[in-house]
């Protein structure tokens, strides 16, 4: 009787669906065949050109042939069509060894006497047990290629040669070169000037918008919130506008509001006997406008938040804190504030993480600018990620952009990891029903 | 006595002083774009914030003149941010129904996943989609867009429709069960009309994302009809800037309007996207 279990899972490994046909599964055994057939017919002409290109990232250069010059191997493009590839042949392997498993368990069981299903009671096994995984296939496909692929590809990059001006195909190859883009950023004196420049200015940055924005939003929410203030509704609606106004748009505007010749602040300023200021032309005043505008977008967001926590707060608490003869001072400081750090911290962190990635704020709203002169293509407002974009779109210093990029990552998601882990919500999930 | 109620007066009317410059602070910006984009002229300067004369001739200017498309571009969008917004919505929905009601090998494995590829700063992968699309010939249209804005819709809005769905009983979901009922029943029976909250949240997000996506637009669009409204107004401001202020400030409007208005309506559902949100912990 063991015979059907290996006859099954050789034939499966064979050919994908011979063992489904062996046990008589013939319709699913067909289209496992015709998965295998695409397979034979798409690998034959791809994989091995792919393995050679994810290895040597093409190797034959521009030439130069009677006069004309002859396209050679475009390195990128190789690369990008060896991973796609690659990245199928994955999913196949999958299949593959899905289909040997499938073969071989209903082997077993006729093996022990029962009729394997027919096509119709897989589908019906399949949608109610298996259906969290088979409804997750198509979101799964999406994340694969146009998130996961690409940050595949960029890490890559990072260990390549691929940057202006001597490596840009298709005139010239790309090659591997291990760690030597992250030896050059963190020793080499132009670069490193600039990394550690940005960086400071980006952790600076990230903790006075935190900071500030989530101070502003509790400030606000207690005003609102206090005994005694009228229309609180109207207050709330108000004050919750700058975040109803779309970022691109209230940047743009504010970038226009500050300018140093025409804009309204200076001219207000103005107007006060006192004399304009170079907003956004300034680095010292130019970190300034970013973070107050940054306020302004940010304050909102932590308001609501704040205000929404702040109704949870029991009543009985402060009743009892009154009637122990606590000033409100003291109810602040030992019911509120503890209570609106403790439910907001995991978003703190995250607001936190944010910001060092805040990209629009930045880029909108000064571009990075003014320029630094010893900086390699960086201003003084910079942050690693427009830093990033700069060496990416403007410079083409592609293998330098992703290593900047791989430790954004790193700082990134270790704040955020960290964070997530120590949520009861991860820990704990199933106790909550 | 009195001297609290002092004390209780003065603390009142400073709240209500610095409310008063707060709410100013916030309403400016957006009044003085909005009365900006009615002022005669082009330039940036204007003596006072309320113009003498209005006109209407920049809104006009926007959609007649040849430099501007904002007519195509404002279609444009509507079809960019609806389609990504359905599709988007529609794997979100999957992806968190799937990881709230069900427990599979991996599932652990799965969720970091989405939390750590969250973390990747987005433009990262740029360059690969660039070159994908490329490889796809789908560069300098809509359907690219549209495909890789409901692609990372998931990776955004899991958590926080996983949040929400949590919260369900999953006593119901087990009565149905019993009663018979598919799992693709209970999905779009029962789960799908509780979470409406949620899913309008959702879905004004991911309409929104779309609508204001500069980087990643201008990277896939190249010809000036197929642009949509974000990238035509960035290019207002950088390629001209202060020459056109009138003409920027009247496009400003018009993309940040039916936005705001959306969000003032929804502000209920807003708040509570936002705390379920948060109130992970």
């Amino acid at each position: 009787m063991k015979r059907h279990r290996s006859k099954a899972t050789i034939l499966s490994i064979i050919s994908m669906g011979l063992g489904q046909i062996y046990n008589r599964q013939f319709i699913k055994g067909i289209m496992f065949l015709l998965v295998e057939a695409w397979a034979v017919f798409y690998f034959s002409g791809n994989l091995g050109r792919a393995l050679w290109g994810i290895v040597t990232l093409g190797d034959a250069p521009r030439m130069l042939v009677k006069g004309k010059w002859i396209d050679g191997d475009h390195s990128i493009f190789i690369l990008v069509q060896s991973l796609i590839t690659l990245l199928f042949f994955a999913l196949f392997i999958i299949v593959y060894v899905m289909n040997i498993r499938d073969a071989y368990k209903t082997a077993c069981r006729r093996e022990e006497g029962k009729t394997p299903n027919t096509f119709g009671q897989s589908v019906r096994y399949v949608l109610d047990y298996k259906f969290a995984q088979s409804f997750l296939t198509l979101p799964v496909i999406g994340v694969l290629f146009f998130t996961i692929m690409p940050i595949m590809f960029m890490i890559m990059l990072a260990f390549t040669n691929y940057s202006a001006p001597n490596h840009i195909p298709p005139a010239k190859l790309v090659d591997w070169v291990g760690f030597q883009t992250f030896r050059d950023l963190l020793t080499l004196k132009t670069w490193s000037h600039t990394f550690f420049g940005v960086l400071t200015w980006t952790i600076i940055w990230a903790v006075l918008s935190t900071v500030t924005t989530y101070l502003g939003g509790l400030l606000v929410a207690l005003l609102i919130n206090q005994q005694g203030i009228k229309f609180k509704g109207l207050w709330r609606t108000i004050l919750v506008i700058p975040y109803a106004i779309p970022q691109l748009i209230s940047l743009l505007v504010m970038r226009n509001m500050f300018n140093g010749q025409f804009g309204p602040i200076n001219q207000y300023l103005g107007y006060f006997g006192l004399g304009g200021l170079p907003w956004l032309t300034d680095p010292f005043w130019a970190k300034v406008t970013v973070i107050v505008v940054n306020m302004w977008v940010g304050i909102p967001v932590s308001m609501i938040l704040i205000m929404g926590i702040l109704t949870t707060i029991p009543k009985d608490m402060y009743e009892a804190a009154e009637i122990d003869g606590a000033s409100g001072y003291q109810k602040f400081k030992i019911i509120t504030l503890p209570m609106v750090l403790f439910s907001t911290a995991p978003t703190l962190i995250m607001q936190f993480a944010g910001n060092i990635n805040n990209f629009n704020a930045i880029y909108l709203l000064t571009n990075g600018n003014p320029v630094v002169g010893d900086y390699q293509y960086a201003g003084a407002t910079d942050l690693l990620v427009t830093w990033l974009y700069k060496l990416t779109l403007d410079q083409n210093k592609y293998n330098m952009a992703s290593a900047v990029g791989i430790i954004i990552f790193l700082i990134v998601a270790s704040f955020s990891i960290y964070n997530y882990r120590r949520t009861k919500s991860f820990k704990e999930e199933d106790m909550i029903q | 006595m009195s001297g609290r109620k002092v004390r209780r007066g003065f603390r009142l009317g400073l709240s209500y002083l610095v409310l008063v410059i707060l709410s100013i602070c916030a309403v400016y910006p957006a009044l003085w774009v909005v009365l900006g984009s009615f002022r005669p002229g082009k330039s940036l300067y204007s003596k006072t914030l309320i113009p003498e004369t209005f006109t209407l001739e920049h809104y006009r200017e926007l959609f007649t003149s040849k430099s501007y498309m904002f007519g195509q571009w404002y279609l444009n969008t509507l079809k960019i941010a609806t389609f990504s917004m359905i599709i988007g919505v529609f794997l979100t929905l999957l992806t968190s129904y799937a990881v709230s009601r069900f427990r599979f090998r991996g599932r652990k494995t799965a969720l970091s996943t989405v939390l750590i590829l969250g973390m990747f700063p987005g433009f990262m992968s740029m360059i690969a989609i660039y070159l994908l699309l490329k490889e796809w010939h789908l560069l300098d249209t809509h359907l690219a867009l549209i495909i890789v804005y409901a692609a990372g819709a998931p990776l955004g809005g899991t958590f926080i429709a996983k949040g929400f769905l949590d919260t369900i009983p999953r006593t119901l979901d087990e009565a149905a069960k019993i009663d018979g009922a598919s799992n693709w029943v209970i999905f779009t029976r029962i789960i799908l009309p509780l979470s409406r909250p949620m899913i309008t949240y959702m879905a004004l997000t991911q309409f929104v994302g779309p609508w204001v996506d500069y980087i990643f637009a201008r990277l896939v669009l190249r010809t000036k009809e197929n642009w949509t409204l974000a990238v035509g107004l960035y290019d207002m401001v950088a390629s001209n800037q202060n020459t056109n202020f009138t003409a920027f400030a009247a496009g400003a409007v018009l993309i940040a309007v039916p936005i705001t208005i959306l969000f003032i309506f929804l502000q209920r559902l807003l708040v509570d996207g936002l705390t379920s949100g948060a109130s992970k912990g």
